[in-house]
């Protein structure tokens, strides 16, 4: 039976991800490995990596549900998904990476030197993060259902009880091979069943797929325009701010290398995502009776067994569902591992790896906690909604921390409880079911495109109004953000003073670059 | 100079060369300005930060052009086709370009203000 196939190909992907990361976590050694993989890691892993743990449920299932049921418009989804790498390449990549902060939190507090921003930060990291838990959790449950007719909580508990072992064991050194290894797995898992599908269909006489909108369309939004818009704006904006994506930037070993790894990872992710179109199409050919819905995200998974059939059906359909466990192990463990490393440092009372060990499964039961009670949405739209959150307050924070220097602290936290705060109250709203129609409705499902104005202007008119309260040290973080790291003054030469003769330092002593260096990796790496 | 266990006594001593430094001394005067955040540090840095905005921002224009308008000139058209064309295969490709593009620039601006900063040895 297929059943057995496909608990083979999940047992498979599961003991594999174990592996890799005991693999990690037997070079993974020190502190630093364990945070940033001791910032070593070249392009091609990491891009692998970033792309793999980027790729989520919502790209493995829910592009092509989305495809399948609502028509060509969806693929806006996988556009935006890629094109908010390239902002994030053009506004923040290399000075993040300089900046030396390890997550949002340090950035915040790094460059405005204000611990109340840095806890208002603290609070959207893992408010966003748990936002874009659920619909991995979920997916993970559908999946199973689906295939083995497993209980809907099953699947959750799976990916959730394997991330927090991998992630409280290996950390992030091993986390960035198990991540490499998923994303050429999710590939192989997405490419190999669709050439043997587009084989069937020629087979078949290559029947007619219908590509135009069909008649269960119009019930998605009264505004698809503006609901377009509203999509565009939100993923090109919130992938920079998403609290998986920000972590991995610090593992480059400078900002050349950070740029140079998300050129890569467009390409990567790119060349994913010219695959789910494919499912969505043949979907509407071949599984077009699928109940409408939630159930729409469960179109890749069910396709290979109609189209195909018998035996060849049924193991292409356990690869895939092998490659959408990747897809949720994979993301869970990045966003488990960003929400983990906030809570560590920002709630728990004290610092090191045996807090972090214990902040996992506290970064995990609250999501887990609310997946089993929500359910119902198309895993595309929910993550949409944390896209929103993160483009309304971490892109202005980001964008303006990064090259505006009239940033204030009290600008910085209006921007985020005014953008942040709005979208995420419409996103409630959303969920909750209580405006279901006309332009409210609209306004509240997709309220990027009026929200990420709000953050920006917020922070910059109250930035204005506060001119006095612009940190100290705001050039020192400009020039440490944008200055190459072969012009830094601290840099050259390897770390200062470890080989030298450490009790002759001269009267103008070595404080100033290295303190400049130091503020902001308070939570880091030491 | 720490004193050697053989000799009883340390004497005390007139340091009259330059201190050794732990970290040498910034090679290019340009640097230093920009280590001490002088006036002439702080417009070097400026001017860096210039380029790589506007770098970031051609790429941005091109691509909120492209992406604000094709909304509007699908719902025109009508033509699906078009939609899975563009959306399913050809955007991928031109934004991994335009990437390179960018990276490719950032990279000519770094290197251009190097130039600039070694371009006058420190004394």
């Amino acid at each position: 039976m297929s059943q057995s196939y496909t608990v083979t190909a999940v047992t498979v992907v599961v003991l594999a991800t174990v592996l890799v990361g005991g693999f990690g976590l037997r070079i993974s050694r020190t502190t630093s490995d364990f945070y940033v993989a001791s910032r070593s890691v070249g392009p091609g892993l990491n891009a692998a990596a970033i792309s793999g743990e980027y790729l989520s449920a919502a790209s493995f299932l829910g592009v092509a549900g989305l495809v399948l049921l609502h028509g060509p418009d969806m693929l806006w989804y996988p556009v935006g998904y890629t094109a908010g790498y390239l902002v994030l390449l053009v506004f923040v990549a290399a000075p993040l990476r300089r900046s030396g902060a390890y997550t949002l939190p340090d950035f915040a507090e790094g460059r405005l030197e204000s611990r109340a921003v840095r806890r208002l930060v603290s609070v959207f990291v893992v408010g966003a993060g748990w936002l874009y838990l659920v619909p991995q959790l979920q997916g993970a449950g559908l999946t199973l259902r689906i295939l083995t007719g497993a209980p809907d909580w099953f699947g959750g508990v799976l990916v959730a009880l394997v991330v927090v072992v991998a992630v409280a064991a290996g950390g992030m050194r091993s986390i960035t091979f198990v991540q490499a290894f998923q994303y050429w797995l999710k590939l192989t898992a997405l490419l190999v069943p669709a050439l043997f599908l587009l084989l069937a269909w020629q087979g078949d006489g290559r029947p007619r797929v219908d590509l135009g909108l069909t008649g269960a369309v119009a019930d998605r939004a009264d505004h698809p325009l503006y609901a377009t818009y509203g999509l565009i704006v939100a993923t090109f904006l919130g992938t920079m701010g998403l609290p998986h994506v920000v972590v991995r930037f610090y593992t480059s070993p400078n900002g050349r290398a950070a740029r140079r790894t998300t050129v890569f990872v467009l390409a990567l992710i790119g060349a994913f995502y010219l695959l789910p179109p494919v499912y969505g199409a043949l979907g509407r050919l071949y599984v077009a009776e699928l109940p409408h819905g939630a159930n729409a995200d469960a179109a890749v998974l069910l396709l290979p067994e109609r189209a195909i059939g018998g035996l060849g059906g049924a193991l292409l359909g356990a690869l895939v569902a092998g490659g959408a466990f990747a897809a949720f192990l994979s993301t869970a463990s990045g966003l488990t591992m960003a929400v983990a490393g906030v809570l560590t440092q920002d709630v728990l009372p004290s610092r090191g790896v045996r807090h972090f060990r214990l902040a996992t499964p506290l970064a995990m039961a609250v999501p887990l906690g609310g997946s089993l009670l929500v359910s119902g949405m198309p895993v595309a739209d929910s993550v949409g909604m944390a896209f929103a959150v993160s483009a309304s307050s971490f892109c202005p924070l980001l964008v303006l921390g990064i090259w505006w220097r009239r940033l204030t602290p009290p600008g910085a936290i209006a921007g985020l409880l005014l953008g942040g705060g709005l979208a995420f109250a419409a996103t409630v709203i959303t969920v909750s079911g209580t405006v279901r129609s006309g332009w409210p409705h609209a306004l509240l499902a997709w309220p990027a495109v009026w929200s990420v104005p709000v953050g920006f202007l917020a922070m910059i008119l109250v930035s204005l109004a506060t001119r006095g309260r612009i940190p100290p040290g705001t050039n020192a973080a400009m020039t440490r953000f944008h200055l190459p790291e072969a012009l830094m003054p601290g840099a050259r030469g390897g770390p200062g003073g470890a080989g030298g003769p450490t009790g002759t330092s001269g009267p103008t002593g070595s404080s100033g670059a290295d303190s400049a260096g130091g503020t902001s990796g308070t939570g880091g790496v030491r | 100079m720490t004193g050697e266990s053989r000799q009883p006594a340390p004497r005390r001593e007139v340091v009259t060369g330059e201190p050794r430094r732990v970290r040498p001394l910034p090679r290019y005067r340009a640097q230093a300005e920009i280590e001490e955040q002088t006036a002439l540090g702080d417009a070097y840095v400026r001017s860096l930060m210039r380029s790589q905005l506007r770098a970031g921002l051609s790429a941005f224009a091109v691509l909120a052009l492209v992406a604000g308008t094709l909304p509007l000139a699908f719902a025109a058209l009508r033509d699906t086709t078009a939609v899975w064309v563009v959306l399913g295969f050809a955007a991928y490709p031109l934004l991994t370009l335009l990437a390179w593009w960018y990276v490719r620039r950032a990279e000519r601006n770094e290197r251009d203000f190097a130039r600039l900063v070694k371009g006058r040895p420190a004394p």
